[in-house]
């Protein structure tokens, strides 16, 4: 019986005893149902939570632990020698036999006979039902691929039989437990404040995952590589003579992929923050509504707009526009056509990055100048001020802590932003001033460390979790400071 | 206070003529400077959105089009099928030399001598290498073809398709040119006789990844895109309305509570690549899920939705009137009913919203998708969500980095439908906001 239909039968059962539970809360009220307690629909609910959550628990528990007692005792079934050769050849010889016993059900009775007999070649019997086996396989591996598939179809038939009866003896002894004075929705209410409560609590667990997987492949990489190379090297060269052949220090140096995030960054804000700054001043203080109205969601529409089409946009449009614009320049004042700046460069990233930010600088910006109160406006222009004066010096600084959170924010947004430096900014990881030459980021370096082929113990693409979890370390400190500030702020005016 | 009513009075007293000059000239014009660097920075950001969409529109609407050569082409037996085996074998059926079909048609069509071996090539070359498959898919299921002459249209090769469309410069030395002028020569007596015609391209919707231009299209990768948000939908609205409800209507105010109220704000603001990590490592390597299955990909983008889908149910519910609780608790309803039966039904619009919203960014998330390995070749429509496929902005991703002017089109044909679908979605959650918000 396959798992889903095991899962859908229990479900039936489900069902069957809500209804089950209903009726006999109906009945038991003697067809005046303000004895009840509970609605009958609670209780119906009540048995059918008692039929399914036990037999589903049950179920999960099962499907998690019979794989590792089915490999140990096959494990325990192969030769004594095979069982002496070690770990990974041990775990070879075990992956063969699973392979084999995948193949051997699809053989009839007749093969079956032929290749246990050894009449008939194990592996041509395979490669004719489409089971490829790297080599001819041994005799003892037919045994043990027989003992798997028994002992993987008692186990199947057994965990059927024992959640079916679970689930049978669940709804049993909920709907023998109903009576009229029963406190059934105070019981079914507990149960769904777990389910919620679970809930939430995916929202630490995905905290969790994120800094429990990347700090563990994190390790592995530092076992190769120390720590001090990787945070401290100038050089990134991951590519060329792998880590432990010897003058491996300073590959993996994240110092020029840092200092490339930071510079890109760096440019998209010097280019959004005025923009997005002066926006939302205007929006706020100047616009009327209908202007307000149009001019918003106009520029909210480019915080709407995929990552991966402004990296198209700066791939065909602006790269090669700076790059025959200063063409243009070089050859105007110099005479000599060639272009100074590259396409793929640290200016076209950070310019497209930064048309990228206006919005997110200048609705959040926004929110905030509009929460500054009235009465610091109406006091300023009350005195005299005008209205830029008012700005400048009374509604600015009264911002200026929620401002600092929201840049912040933003920036933690450019430096984590993948798609348009992978596209923009160019592949080659090197520390230099220049903004019209390429450079390259940590995203950058995590998208090509682990695109293609994958081996997944090398160095090369462990690097990829390191980078990872400096990326997460850094955007986790902009951003509970950034959130903090916001908070504070908030709270000052409320 | 005598100060001061003095100080007036002299101001009264003082003639017009004689008025102090207080640099009002100076402030008004400070005042206009400043409100036009509001303009300024208002239109720099329009004018930007503006040439992004026009960028995309001007290279992109020409790969709704795309070139066909319809020629009579000549179902022979003895190419197809010389042995007559294929009541035996139907197999022979797909192995037939179908490009030899092609090959004569145009011959025929073009009057090119059969034994000019390199104008035959260059004749050939004019016709999408997909013609095979096209024809092959036609006889394996029609056999009865067999025999018969039928008008098929084929695709045209790609630099042809751009010939046609005119974006191939002319001015170009023949030798440099993809085109040469051969083709071009036969391409306009092809026009003329009304056998290449543009027509609406209906592959870019259906076909799947191709290393041709001309084969290439997004239908694939919609489906993947489509897996992938059932998943979301289906796992991230139950969750996030689960997780809102209770941290907004049950959660005691304690270290624990404060502590996910921070995690989900930060898990808002994590880098999306992040994510495609955590996805690598713990539903890949750990738990053994095939890579680049929309499964994974839904799952991951599924935790990135969620805060955003918290925070939006979150205030939703706040925004309810504590007068609806308050009379539904007085009526004698258990905390849950007042919640389920009252308070979360007027929540939804809010919910919906929110969830579209997060659908949306969801729909156009490339990075996390490029590490769990999504960017894969897919030829074929992934039947289940365990089954290798990739997703639209994927595509748009790998298309993006091919160096051939007909990708370069279609990459901007395939933003163009991504944005519509955005699009779509964004008017959606605002018309179920103005139809459905209530103010109270």
């Amino acid at each position: 019986m396959s798992t889903s239909l095991i899962f859908l039968i229990v479900l039936i059962v489900g069902l069957a005893a809500y209804f089950a539970g209903r009726a006999r809360a109906t009945a038991s009220s003697n067809g005046k149902l303000s004895v009840l307690h509970s609605l009958p629909g609670y209780h119906g609910v009540y048995v059918a939570i008692w039929a399914v959550l036990p037999a589903a628990a049950v179920l999960a528990l099962w499907l998690l632990v019979s794989p590792f007692f089915v490999e140990s005792a096959v494990r325990n079934s192969l030769p004594e020698d095979v069982r002496n050769q070690g770990g990974a050849t041990t775990e070879l010889m075990l992956g063969q036999v699973m392979q084999v016993a995948s193949g051997l059900k699809l053989l009839n009775a007749e093969e079956l006979g032929a290749v246990t007999s050894g009449s008939s070649s194990l592996r041509d019997a395979l490669a004719a039902k489409g089971v490829p086996m790297a080599n001819a396989g041994e005799a003892y591996m037919v045994t043990s691929a027989q003992k798997y598939n028994t002992m993987q179809d008692a186990s199947r038939w057994m965990m059927s039989a024992v959640v079916l009866i679970i689930a049978i003896a669940g709804a049993v002894f909920a709907v023998r437990g109903i009576n009229a004075p029963f406190r059934a929705r105070n019981r079914v209410e507990r149960v769904m404040l777990g389910a919620l409560l679970l809930a939430s609590s995916i929202a630490i667990l995905t905290t969790v995952g994120i800094v429990g997987s990347m700090l563990s492949e994190a390790i592995r990489f530092f076992q190769s590589v120390s720590p001090s190379t990787f945070f401290f090297g100038t050089v990134w060269d991951p590519r060329f003579s792998a880590a432990g052949s010897g003058g491996t220090e300073g590959q993996f140096g994240l110092l020029p992929l840092l200092a490339g995030t930071l510079y890109i960054a760096f440019v998209a804000m010097l280019f959004a923050v005025p923009v997005g700054l002066f926006a939302a001043i205007y929006m706020a203080e100047y616009a009327k509504p209908a202007v307000r109205g149009i001019a918003k969601p106009l520029l909210e529409i480019l915080a709407g707009i995929p990552t991966i089409v402004y990296g198209f946009f700066a791939l065909v449009t602006v790269g090669p526009f700076l790059r025959d614009m200063s063409a243009q320049l070089n050859g105007l004042v110099t005479g000599n056509y060639v272009n100074f700046i590259q396409a793929q460069s640290v200016l076209t990233a950070g310019l497209v990055m930064g048309i990228m930010l206006i919005p997110f600088v200048s609705s959040l910006s926004d929110d905030i100048i509009t929460q500054v109160p009235r009465s610091l406006r109406d006091g300023s222009l009350g005195l005299g001020a005008t209205r830029s004066e008012t700005i400048k010096r009374v509604i600015l600084p009264a911002a200026l802590p929620g401002i600092v959170g929201a840049l912040l924010l933003t920036a933690s947004r450019a430096v984590g932003e993948t798609m348009i430096v992978v596209l923009a900014a160019g592949v080659a990881a090197r520390m230099q001033l220049n903004p019209f030459e390429a450079m390259t980021t940590v995203t950058v370096k995590i998208v090509n460390q682990l695109t293609g082929d994958l081996e997944f113990n090398s160095p090369q693409t462990l690097v990829a979790f390191a980078l990872g979890i400096t990326l997460f370390a850094i955007t986790l400190c902009l951003n509970i400071y950034a959130l903090y500030i916001v908070r504070k702020y908030r709270e000052q005016y409320e | 206070m005598t100060d001061m009513t003095s100080s007036v009075q002299s101001t009264f007293q003082r003639p017009a003529q004689a008025r102090r000059d207080i640099g009002i000239k100076k402030r008004y014009a400070a005042e206009r400077r400043f409100k036009a660097y509001g303009v300024t920075a208002i239109l720099i950001g329009l004018f930007f959105l503006f040439v992004l969409l026009w960028t995309v529109v001007s290279k992109g609407y020409t790969a709704f089009q795309q070139t066909a050569i319809t020629l009579p082409i000549e179902f022979s037996e003895q190419i197809i099928d010389p042995k007559n085996e294929r009541a035996a074998n139907p197999a022979k059926l797909m192995s037939a030399n179908y490009p030899l079909l092609v090959r004569d048609a145009l011959v025929k069509a073009l009057a090119i001598d059969p034994n000019n071996k390199a104008l035959v090539k260059k004749a050939t070359d004019m016709v999408s290498p997909s013609a095979r498959t096209q024809l092959r898919d036609l006889v394996v299921a029609n056999p009865a073809i067999i025999g018969t002459t039928a008008d098929v249209a084929l695709l045209a090769e790609g630099n042809i398709d751009s010939a046609n469309k005119g974006q191939i410069d002319l001015t170009v030395a023949e030798a440099n040119r993809k085109v040469n002028d051969q083709q071009l020569g036969w391409m306009k007596t092809l026009t003329e006789s009304g056998a290449m015609a543009k027509q609406f391209n209906t592959g870019l919707f259906t076909y799947g990844a191709s290393s041709r231009p001309e084969a290439a299209g997004i239908g694939v990768a919609a489906l993947g895109s489509f897996y992938m948000m059932l998943i979301v939908l289906v796992l991230a609205l139950p969750i996030g309305v689960c997780a809102s409800i209770y941290l907004e209507e049950f959660a005691p105010k304690n270290r624990l509570t404060d502590l996910i109220e921070v995690n989900i704000n930060n898990l808002a603001a994590v880098p999306s690549i992040v994510y495609g990590l955590l996805g690598l490592s713990i539903f890949i390597n750990f738990a053994g899920m095939p890579r680049s299955a929309a499964l994974v990909g839904g799952l991951v983008l599924t935790l990135m939705t969620l805060p955003t889908i918290i925070i939006a149910t979150r205030a939703a519910l706040k925004a309810v009137p504590p007068s609806i609780r308050a009379a539904a608790l007085g009526l004698g309803a258990s905390k849950m009913q007042t919640i389920f039966h009252h308070v979360l039904p007027l929540a939804m619009p809010g919910v919906l919203t929110g969830t579209i919203i997060g659908l949306a960014h969801a729909l156009g998330e490339t990075a996390p998708l490029l590490l769990i390995g999504m960017v894969a070749f897919v030829v074929d429509y992934p039947g289940t969500p365990m089954d290798p496929s990739t997703a639209l902005p994927v595509q748009i991703y790998m298309w993006a980095n091919e160096a051939e002017r007909a990708f370069v089109e279609r990459t901007s044909g395939a933003i163009m439908v991504l944005l519509i679908f955005l699009v779509v979605m964004n008017l959606g959650a605002i018309l179920l906001r103005r139809r459905f918000e209530r103010r109270w």
